[in-house]
């Protein structure tokens, strides 16, 4: 008799469980859908008629689709496309090196290298983090025009190459990287110069891929830096070129989508490539210890 | 053997500035030397040059802090702290609770909700803009809207009622909300097993009763360092304000944070960079206050007992 009572609740119980299960599966689908929609929306108006575009009654499908959207896009003589996209790719490249090379070094010395004031040279550096880049975009500007790079590749490379957040996630990685691959190479009589790119580099390729990949992301992304720096139209990014034609008065609004999807499109070739690199640096950069 | 030992030290010291030094020499070109000229060039008058004559003592200060838009400024940016640190919170903690549990496909929804962290925010204002939040002529909500019979919105030029939150607000959501998921996920991995399978001998339901006396607290370091990363996040924010609101006229008085009021004070058409860097002084001091504070108050970095 008990027992059967017992059975009966743990029925309903599994039934509730299931419910809970499906309802919140249902849930999650709904939300992709939603997250997925501005991604949709890019592509949709980038290969739409402008009609389709401006139309008072939105459809899911425009009328027809364009591919000649994304010719007429890089013919546009008013559009620097092309040449945006060549800037944002070089400095994008070039930070994202630049900043792996630098944080790296630094991250190792400060891990490994035995110095009586190492602890000092740690908190100069994590002290920068605690001024948020986006605030020292004033001083950053003043300090870049004294030397005449404004509207320089330098100007928008240089200064962003000294990131301390990447310099602390590889002196976390350093720190718990086993000593014994390091001692037996200098057993080999290999100096600290060629442990670093014989030993420890190539065995480190997880972190530089986590670290490089979102660098990448960032300065592929970065706006108001760009923004600031990037004055004449030959310096401008993709990010700046785009903004420019949104607060511009008059623009093909399929020419801006099917620009606006095609920077977006490297990065998310990027993105599916090295995802899992990134989400183990998250998980692993200790910023959530 | 003593001077062995100097020598040795000495060369590891070489060798530590070998590696350190590159990156140190930087950092403190391009972060400390810009600081202390900002803090220098906030006591001149210094429109439109960077090397003033012109020492004016604390009247930038006073004229930064007496100016009613750069009091809005801070406003905004509390009202907008206020929008968005909770909405990602528990959206992110949300995703990461329904992720984390699912047995099928959950790289393919960790991926979904990851993917915009990849888009800009000029890309992701863009779409919101011209795309969904349009003005009455067009735009997918007010289709919707309209689907329903409802009005149709002014989204972005409507301060009364102020929609134009909801188009900042959901932007910001739909661009971080994944990153902080997969935070939330990394802190989910570590709670210990052992520690559910306590509670469910005791007698705990599985559901609401586990996640306030187990999963939420084992989450709290995750919790702390998130909802500091979002504080400090939404003061830098810029990018979305930016692209969505101004326009070939100009930018509109309501709505503009501390960044958009430094970026048109320094380098619109006043030029003015005494001021600037007044503002931008007073803005790296909040910041760090409210840091210090927040991370004092719930320890960051201190393991849970």
């Amino acid at each position: 008799m008990r027992e059967g009572v017992k059975g009966s609740v743990r029925r309903t119980d599994d039934a509730l469980v299931r419910a809970g299960r499906a309802l919140r599966l249902v849930l999650l689908i709904a939300l992709a859908v939603l997250f997925l929609l501005p991604f949709y929306l890019l592509v949709r108006n980038g290969l739409a008629a402008e009609e389709d575009i401006t139309s008072p009654e939105w459809t899911f499908f425009p009328s027809e689709v364009h591919w000649s959207n994304v010719r007429e896009l890089f013919a546009d003589p008013d559009v620097p496309m092309a040449h945006a996209l060549l800037n944002s790719s070089l400095i994008a490249v070039a930070t994202t090196l630049g900043t792996l090379l630098l944080a790296s070094l630094a991250g190792y010395g400060l891990a490994r290298i035995p110095y009586r004031h190492a602890d000092a040279v740690l908190h100069a550096v994590l002290g920068t983090l605690l001024v948020p880049a986006a605030v020292t975009f004033v001083p950053s500007f003043v300090l870049v025009s004294s030397l005449g790079w404004v509207s320089s590749l330098r100007g928008l490379i240089v200064p962003t190459l000294f990131s301390a957040f990447a310099c602390f996630v590889f002196r976390q990685y350093f720190l718990g990287f086993p000593r014994e691959l390091e001692d037996a190479a200098q057993v080999d009589g290999l100096g600290p110069w060629r442990t670093y790119w014989l030993v420890v580099v190539p065995n480190s390729r997880p972190v530089f891929a986590a670290v490089g990949t979102i660098v990448f992301i960032g300065a592929w992304n970065s706006f108001l830096w760009p923004l600031v720096i990037g004055q004449d139209r030959d310096a401008w990014t993709v990010q700046v070129a785009l903004s420019t034609f949104t607060t511009a008065q008059a623009v093909n609004l399929h020419e801006l989508f099917v620009a606006a999807a095609v920077s977006v499109l490297p990065l998310l070739l990027v993105f599916l490539v090295l995802q899992r690199y990134i989400v183990a640096g998250v998980e692993r950069s200790g910023i959530d210890d | 053997m003593a001077a062995h030992g100097a020598q040795r030290r000495r060369r590891q010291a070489l060798w530590f500035w070998a590696f350190t030094g590159p990156f140190v020499l930087g950092l403190a070109l391009f972060t400390y030397v810009p600081l202390a000229w900002s803090v220098w060039l906030s006591f001149f008058d210094a429109h439109n040059t960077v090397s003033p004559t012109d020492f004016t003592g604390l009247d930038n200060y006073r004229e930064v802090l007496g100016d009613p838009a750069f009091r809005s400024a801070l406003g905004t940016f509390v009202l907008f702290t206020a929008f968005i640190v909770p909405a990602t919170y528990v959206l992110s903690l949300g995703l990461a609770l329904a992720v984390g549990r699912l047995r099928v496909a959950q790289a393919f929804f960790r991926s979904v909700f990851f993917l915009p962290t990849a888009c800009s925010y000029v890309v992701a204002a863009l779409v919101w803009k011209l795309s969904i939040f349009n003005g009455v002529r067009f735009g997918l909500a007010n289709t919707v809207l309209g689907w329903f019979g409802a009005e149709q919105v002014a989204w972005l030029s409507t301060t009364d009622p102020p929609w134009y939150w909801l188009v900042l607000v959901t932007v910001r959501l739909w661009l971080q909300a994944g990153f902080y998921m997969v935070l939330f996920l990394a802190g989910l991995q570590r709670i210990p097993a052992q520690l559910y399978e306590a509670a469910a001998v005791d007698g705990a339901r599985p559901g609401w009763q586990t996640f306030r006396h187990i999963t939420f607290p084992a989450l709290r370091a995750t919790s702390v360092a998130v909802v500091l990363l979002l504080i400090v996040n939404a003061f830098q924010a810029f990018d979305e304000f930016y692209n969505l609101l101004s326009d070939a006229r100009g930018y509109p008085p309501y709505a503009r944070p501390p960044l958009v009021y430094l970026y048109y004070t320094a380098l619109g058409q006043g030029q003015n960079l005494g001021l600037g860097s007044a503002g931008a002084v007073v803005l790296a001091l909040v910041i760090a206050v409210v840091s210090v504070v927040q991370v004092r108050w719930f320890g960051l970095g201190r393991r849970e007992a």
